[in-house]
């Protein structure tokens, strides 16, 4: 056959880009055995602390107002979308507690990774990538460091340890916007709805969402630094990186969702039996 | 080992990225404390050489060694040992740009010394070299309030603050996008480490002044091969056609004729 004959050619063309597709997969693994490893060593060393303390100032301290942000208008949108349909049905009052379950299990988490994989994720990618086309990781290779050791362990540490609290935040905000909404506009009573927040909010839910919480972190920060540590040269090399970085995490994050909460659903049937809501 | 022995040596290097050959079975062997010059077109390998040299890159075939040991197998970890005593000075400067001055210039120090030197001495280790490149004062600017030769000059600071010395220290492109008397201060810097610090170096470069100035020996670098080796006076005195063409900057027939205007 000819190198012309359009067959060939996408058969090759279809070779070659799962080739390239494994292969990234492949190192993507090896990069992130090669972070985690690294994270004892960090924990047990001062200098391995001078490193991981400003990441999380930079991840957790300034991401706060942002995640507050968010999980406030996630409350109130929720109060919003739900109040005259629980009202003309005659579940006024346990609207909170529905509300504020589907934010601690499920919205506070994935909104708050989805928030954390563009303004964290981002500028994480953008940051390493920059530094991989100005050399300056080939320079701490040159110089006998480890760069994963150096650059991308303190950051997946913040970024593992502080989605959690972020979430937290976020979880916390959403319920006290939804209850202003609540009462404040639509005048209904405070008590009903931290009553039933009360009943329905177990410790599980609140630790489903930050299991969930604890993943997301972990994912975005190892693909944010995957993406910087192998970005292509120049300006357009670092641009995709950070695009190509923030949609994978996205993507990440769904998936993740899907499967741990049907491990979570799992083990709490598993454990505690069926207990219905409604 | 006797001083004589070259101290990093490379055999028949080969080294392709796709289907672009840019090491074709390269050999070469650096003399102990001299100045070595390889010169060459942009693109034609020169820097991935260089790489090869402190395992940055690895050939796909051929052998390179330092000090007699050979370094092109060597897990990154094992490398450690040999990159604590080869510096390397990057084209585009690679100063880290969360660090101070004189955070970067310490840092190879604070990285391998362990807890063998105090922050007090490598503090002071890191000023005197910043004060060998004319730079005093500077230890607590950014490399972003920095001109380009101030920065070049920082990262010269950075490669000799090792302790020991390094013995090798690799300049990729030192003059690159300098005036021409920045350009003349820094080749007087490689010359003056040379002397003061007893450093072989390993300079890359195409700026045919800075290879004269600093170079006890100049190689140029075709095709992934090296087509002239002799001493600086020697090069550019060469009456090979393509040597000749490179040293006095004339362009080659070819690449005239490829933008239609040969």
């Amino acid at each position: 056959m000819s190198h012309a004959d359009p067959v060939t050619h996408s058969i090759n063309h279809l070779g070659e880009s799962t080739i390239r597709g494994l292969a990234g997969f492949g190192k993507f693994w090896l990069f992130s055995a090669h972070t985690m490893t690294r994270v004892p060593g960090e924990l047990i060393t001062p200098s391995g602390w001078r490193r991981l303390l400003p990441q999380c100032y930079f991840i957790g301290a300034r991401s706060v107002p942002v995640l507050m942000l968010t999980g406030m208008f996630i409350g109130m949108v929720l109060i919003v979308q739900g109040y005259e349909q629980f009202d003309s049905a005659g579940l006024r009052d346990q609207l909170g507690g529905v509300v504020n379950i589907s934010l601690v299990t499920e919205l506070g988490p994935v909104l708050a990774g989805v928030m954390l994989a563009g303004r964290v994720g981002g500028a994480l990618t953008a940051e390493l990538g920059t530094m991989n086309v100005t050399e300056q990781l080939l320079a701490l290779r040159s110089m006998g460091a480890d760069p994963v050791r150096y650059l991308a362990t303190p950051r997946f540490l913040a970024c593992l340890l502080l989605t959690p609290v972020l979430t937290c935040y976020a979880d916390l905000v959403g319920a006290l916007g939804g209850w202003l909404i609540y009462t404040g506009y639509y005048g209904a009573e405070s008590q009903p709805f931290w009553e039933y927040t009360r009943q329905m909010v177990e410790m599980w839910s609140l630790g489903t969402g930050l299991v969930k919480a604890l993943f997301f972190g972990g994912a975005i920060a190892l693909v944010s630094c995957y993406k910087g540590f192998h970005c292509r040269p120049g300006a357009e090399g670092v641009g995709r990186a950070c695009t190509d970085g923030f949609v994978i995490s996205f993507i990440l994050i769904l998936i993740l969702d899907f499967f741990l909460n049907v491990l979570m659903n799992g083990l709490y049937n598993a454990w505690f039996g069926f207990r219905s809501l409604i | 080992m006797s001083s004589e022995s070259p101290i990093i040596e490379l055999r028949r290097v080969c080294k392709s990225f796709g289907r672009q050959r840019v090491l074709d079975e390269v050999d070469l062997s650096v003399e102990r404390g001299a100045n070595t010059v390889i010169v060459g077109r942009s693109g034609t390998g020169k820097s991935v050489l260089l790489k090869h040299i402190v395992g940055l890159l690895r050939p796909d075939r051929g052998e390179v060694y330092f000090e007699g040991q050979r370094v092109d197998q060597l897990s990154e970890r094992a490398l450690v040992p040999i990159r604590q005593q080869i510096s390397f000075v990057f084209q585009l400067n690679a100063l880290f740009d969360s660090m101070t001055v004189g955070e970067n210039v310490a840092f190879p120090m604070v990285e391998n010394s362990g807890r063998r030197l105090k922050r007090e001495r490598i503090r002071q280790m890191a000023s005197k070299c910043i004060d060998i490149v004319g730079l005093s004062g500077f230890e607590q600017k950014r490399p972003a309030e920095l001109s380009g030769g101030e920065k070049k000059r920082v990262a010269l600071a950075r490669a000799i603050a090792m302790e020991p010395p390094p013995k090798v220290i690799l300049y990729d492109e030192p003059t690159a996008g300098l005036d021409p008397q920045r350009a003349d201060v820094i080749n007087k810097l490689i010359r003056h480490l040379q002397r003061t610090v007893h450093v072989t170096g390993i300079v890359v470069t195409h700026d045919m002044k800075s290879a004269a100035e600093v170079g006890d020996r100049l190689l140029l670098l075709h095709h992934g091969r090296f087509m002239a080796d002799g001493t600086p006076a020697e090069v550019l005195q060469s009456t090979d056609p393509q040597v000749h063409r490179f040293v006095e900057g004339i362009a080659d027939p070819a690449d005239l004729k490829a933008v239609g205007v040969g």
